[in-house]
């Protein structure tokens, strides 16, 4: 448990759109998704991502259709839409960039200020 | 759409939440299951792993939009669920609210259409009435009129009229109308066009009965004549004088005051014909009601006084024997300006204010009652907490149940207001006065309802706020919710000071305006008016004219006085106590100069026949009454009241025989005195009056006083025949002179029925508050109150602790009301005859009225209190 990271606020939206992208998944699966595409690292409590799911599919980023999963369970299962596509494209530059500028300003040493 | 479908199936959405929610916890269960949990601890140990589960799903919701209508919705549902759990409150407090609410929005309806809402004229906004002198009286002379006319540069124009009453033959029956005199430029200056026909205009005035033209107003025209559209052009008898129908006038202006409607309009120059009398050209006789129009663009009231005031002052210059103290101020027309106005704004004023104290005072009623229940429910607000509800959406249950019950309580205290408003706008509270107050309500009615029951609702609903947001869920699920009991002053002590202090306001005034009913009830009005009949009417109706009017006056007199039973007849030509009293500057005998500032009194003036001092029972203290010999042969004589006397005579004692002057030059013998009397109305102070003989000061308008103890029924039939027998075309009007009393005391039985009704409303909200406090702290400390009977205490030392409390407040909050009300009771001086609350049976009144409405409210928890059984009670526990 302690080497996951609390997830930062705002995050959990690009990771959900993020793991969606990759191909439509019901919740759990967008769940096991991040966990698997992050290594594990990171923690994010299962009944918190309903909400975000739903705010996503209210801005037009996700859509839903209800499906049936690998375990034969009747399961809503989110995909991207373009618009979707699109917010990804421009968070993942946006959150390279700040963490790009971050990295930098953390590696400063002091003969280099 | 898909906002309207989420809004009627919300069923729906949650269902699908649930499943998708349900899905997940089966997913992961079966990942839990295959690394080898049985089926059981697996699904447990998910639904452990997926967290507060309302939480999320309250906050999925909000996510999935149109949440604010579906969580309205559901915390609505849950509402009406927990109101109708517990009914006995929810009347109660939907009731409470209704009336004050109710109350507030007839004050209100009443304010509105009396002083908010302007007269039904085009640009009312700058329309105004010119008062005169610092007494701001509106009545002008005719020729003072035509100078602030003509040599004004304010005002786009400006009009005058008068009320008064004609008699109206159409054809068949004549019968009297209320009516407005005009200026000819009347309808103009107000730019009313008409709704048939057309009206009269300032070209038709050509001097004394110029003008015999009537327009009629829409209500009279539809009543007498039925919408006859063909009436224009038909010819009349007012009077007994031709008048030609001109023109009907739209059906929302009905004249420019608001609580006398005309029947007709009549061209002022045509007065000879209409009062019986031509006054117009007397600079000194003040006869016309009111001045009124409409300020030009861009000039302001301040500017339009300045311009008054020049032409004051020319005024007084040029005619300083007629015109003293010609300052100007303007005021709204619509109630006659501050004469009528000042009084009625400041009572409507005063019991607004008293009816958003009773607001008030509900909403502590009620703020303490949802208090004491939230109190109450802290296990079921706990128990949400723990499950992990959000502490703003249990606040937001909270604020929906409070505005619920006052958005009810709000619909059925206007439903009723509207209904009383709608009553009252119908309602001619005076048989003898064409007085009407149209008070039906408005958008604004409405508007001011719904707002006083949100902000009600939302007063009321922060008071339990504090107490949520301080819930600690697993103090309260573990101890249960007996709770501390705090000695400090909490919000709910102090929430019933002020409303028990607000209750005795009210009850401090509505005893105030009672006594002072009562006094005037029984006061000396310088007459008697039980066991007479009056005989109203005005000869000039007839055509009767000069030396004809005294001769059938006589007639008439001796007419009624044969008839069997009557012990005495009376003529004066306006009775004291109503309306347009006339009045007349008087002078001193060794005065030379008669300009007005050097009148020893403005007296009030009465042409009486010799017997109506015996008819009216007005007690002569000394000389003699006048008699028929005092005529236009005899030297002037006047009986005068003890006022007079001091004021003008200088002297009580030995008034008889001393002479006055009247404003012409006319000296005057004193030759009686009686005592003093109520003139104009029953709130003045004693007022100097003279009476006048008839035959030397002769009158058309009259009043018969016919004293007679015969049944009443078969005298007015009988004075119905002589009068008949007398001239068959004269109207006249038969009242009791009681009945006719009362447009005197009208304003203080209004003002002490509002007040009462008010009075009644804050100490029943009282009785509930102070119920309420001590009912619940009596049930909070049953098991102290036992544990100190067990140890022995004495009943009364079981009541003090019980209700010790309860009463402090009381006594506190009773003194401070007690105070204010006494602060507050002035205004109704003017208003209610000798109120003053500074009156030992009021303060005695106050006090007991304070005292049994503790004992009535603390009654059922005292003896709950006293009837307790300790053994039972420490059992229970």
């Amino acid at each position: 448990m302690s080497s996951q990271a609390q997830i930062l606020p705002g995050t959990l939206d690009l990771l959900i759109l993020k793991a969606v992208s990759l191909g439509p998944l019901h919740g759990y699966g967008v769940l096991l998704r991040i966990g698997q595409i992050s290594g594990e690292a990171l923690l994010i409590e299962q009944g918190a991502l309903y909400p975000a799911l739903f705010r996503l599919v209210r801005q037009g980023l996700l859509k839903a259709s209800w499906g049936t999963s690998e375990n034969n369970r009747r399961a809503k299962y989110y995909e991207l839409t373009s618009a979707g596509r699109k917010r990804l494209r421009e968070e993942t530059e946006g959150w390279n960039r700040l963490a790009a500028a971050i990295g930098s300003a953390l590696s400063a040493r002091p003969e280099e200020v | 759409m898909r906002f309207f479908t989420k809004l009627f199936r919300p069923a729906r959405i949650d269902y699908d939440l649930e499943e998708e929610l349900h899905s997940h916890i089966q997913h992961r269960a079966d990942d839990l299951e295959r690394s080898g949990l049985n089926r059981i601890d697996a699904e447990r140990r998910a639904r452990i792993e997926f967290g507060g589960h309302v939480r999320f799903k309250e906050e999925s919701r909000e996510a999935l939009g149109g949440n604010f209508i579906e969580t309205l919705a559901q915390d609505l549902r849950f509402s009406i669920r927990v109101l109708r759990k517990s009914p006995g409150f929810t009347i109660a407090a939907v009731i409470t609210l209704a009336l004050a609410i109710g109350a507030n929005a007839v004050v209100f309806g009443v304010l509105n259409a009396l002083i908010l809402r302007p007269l039904n004229v085009p640009q009312a906004q700058s329309l105004y009435g010119i008062e005169r002198g610092s007494d701001k009286s509106v009545n002008q002379s005719y020729p003072d009129y035509l100078d602030l006319r003509d040599r004004n540069r304010s005002f786009e124009d400006l009009a005058a009229y008068n009320v008064s009453a004609v008699g109206i033959d159409t054809g068949n029956n004549p019968s009297s109308s209320w009516i407005m005199e005009v200026t000819a430029n009347y309808f103009d200056a107000l730019s009313i066009q008409p709704y048939l026909g057309r009206f009269f205009h300032a070209s038709d005035e050509h001097g004394p009965n110029s003008a015999p033209y009537i327009v009629l107003t829409h209500a009279y025209w539809h009543s007498h004549f039925r919408d006859d559209r063909g009436v224009v052009g038909r010819v009349v008898q007012i009077n007994k004088h031709p008048f030609t129908i001109i023109g009907v006038a739209p059906p929302e202006f009905r004249g420019t005051l608001l609580f006398v409607f005309p029947d007709f309009w009549v061209p002022i120059v045509n007065q000879e014909q209409v009062e019986g009398s031509y006054v117009l050209a007397a600079r000194g006789t003040r006869g016309i009601l009111m001045v009124l129009g409409h300020l030009k663009p861009g000039i302001t009231p301040a500017q339009a006084v300045a311009d008054l005031n020049s032409i004051g002052s020319y005024l007084e210059r040029t005619y300083p024997k007629e015109d003293g103290h010609m300052t100007f101020s303007l005021a709204r027309p619509g109630l006659a300006g501050d004469w009528l106005g000042s009084p009625v704004r400041a009572f409507l004023t005063a019991l607004m204010l008293l009816a958003g104290l009773i607001l008030l005072a509900a909403c502590a009623n009620l703020g303490s009652l949802f208090a004491a229940r939230a109190f109450d429910r802290s296990r079921e607000v706990a128990l949400r907490l723990a499950l992990g509800s959000g502490r703003a959406r249990i606040l937001r249950q909270l604020f929906t149940e409070a505005m619920l019950v006052s958005l009810i309580g709000g619909a059925a205290g206007l439903w009723g207001s509207v209904l009383l408003l709608n009553a009252l706008s119908v309602w001619e509270p005076l048989p003898t006065a064409p007085l009407q107050v149209p008070v039906y309500p408005d958008a604004n009615v409405y508007g001011m309802a719904l707002l006083l029951a949100l902000f009600s609702g939302f007063l009321f609903g922060a008071v339990p706020v504090k107490q949520v947001l301080r819930t600690d869920p697993y103090q309260v699920i573990k101890s249960g919710s007996t709770g501390r009991i705090r000695r400090r002053l909490t919000v709910r002590d102090v929430l019933l000071v002020v409303q028990i202090a607000i209750c005795a306001v009210l009850v401090t005034s509505s005893l105030v305006s009672l006594r002072g009913l009562a006094r005037s009830l029984y006061g000396n009005f310088g007459f008697e008016p039980q066991n007479t009949v009056l005989v109203e009417t005005a000869l000039n109706m007839a055509g009767y004219s000069g030396h004809k009017v005294p001769e059938m006056q006589k007639r008439m007199i001796n007419a009624l006085k044969d008839i069997p039973g009557v012990e005495s007849v009376g003529l004066i030509d306006r009775l004291p106590l109503y309306y347009g009293a006339n009045s007349s500057t008087v002078f001193r005998d060794q005065t030379g100069d008669l300009r007005p500032s050097n009148a020893a009194a403005e007296a009030m003036l009465y042409n009486i026949s010799p017997e109506y001092f015996t008819a009216a029972r007005t007690p002569l203290l000394a000389g003699r009454a006048l008699s028929w010999r005092d005529d236009t042969n005899a030297p002037r004589v006047a009986v005068v009241n003890q006022e007079f006397a001091r004021k003008v005579l200088g002297s009580v004692s030995d008034a008889i025989g001393r002479r006055f002057k009247m404003p012409e030059g006319t000296r005057v013998e004193v030759v009686g005195l009686v005592v003093d009397g109520k003139y104009a109305s029953l709130a003045e102070d004693p007022q100097p009056a003279m009476f006048l003989p008839i035959l030397q000061s002769p009158a058309n308008q009259m009043s018969l006083v016919v004293r007679s103890k015969s049944d009443s029924q078969q005298l007015t039939a009988a004075i119905k025949n002589t009068m008949r027998r007398l001239d068959a075309g004269l109207p006249f009007t038969i009242r009791a002179w009681s009945q006719e009393l009362e447009s005197a005391l009208f304003p203080s039985r209004i003002a002490t029925l509002s007040l009462g009704v008010l009075g009644i409303m804050g100490a029943m909200l009282s009785i509930t508050g102070i119920f309420g406090m001590a009912a619940y702290s009596v049930s909070k400390r049953l098991k102290e109150l036992g544990i100190r009977m067990a140890l022995g205490a004495r009943r009364k030392e079981v009541l003090q602790a019980a209700l010790g409390r309860a009463f402090r407040l009381l006594a506190f909050g009773s003194a401070a009301g007690l105070v204010l009300g006494i602060l507050a009771s002035r205004v109704l001086a003017a208003i209610v005859y000798q109120a003053t609350p500074r009156d030992p049976l009021v303060l005695a009144g106050v006090i007991v009225a304070m005292a049994f409405i503790g004992l009535l409210a603390a009654w059922v928890p005292a003896q709950r209190a006293l009837s307790l059984d300790p053994s039972t009670l420490l059992r229970e526990e």
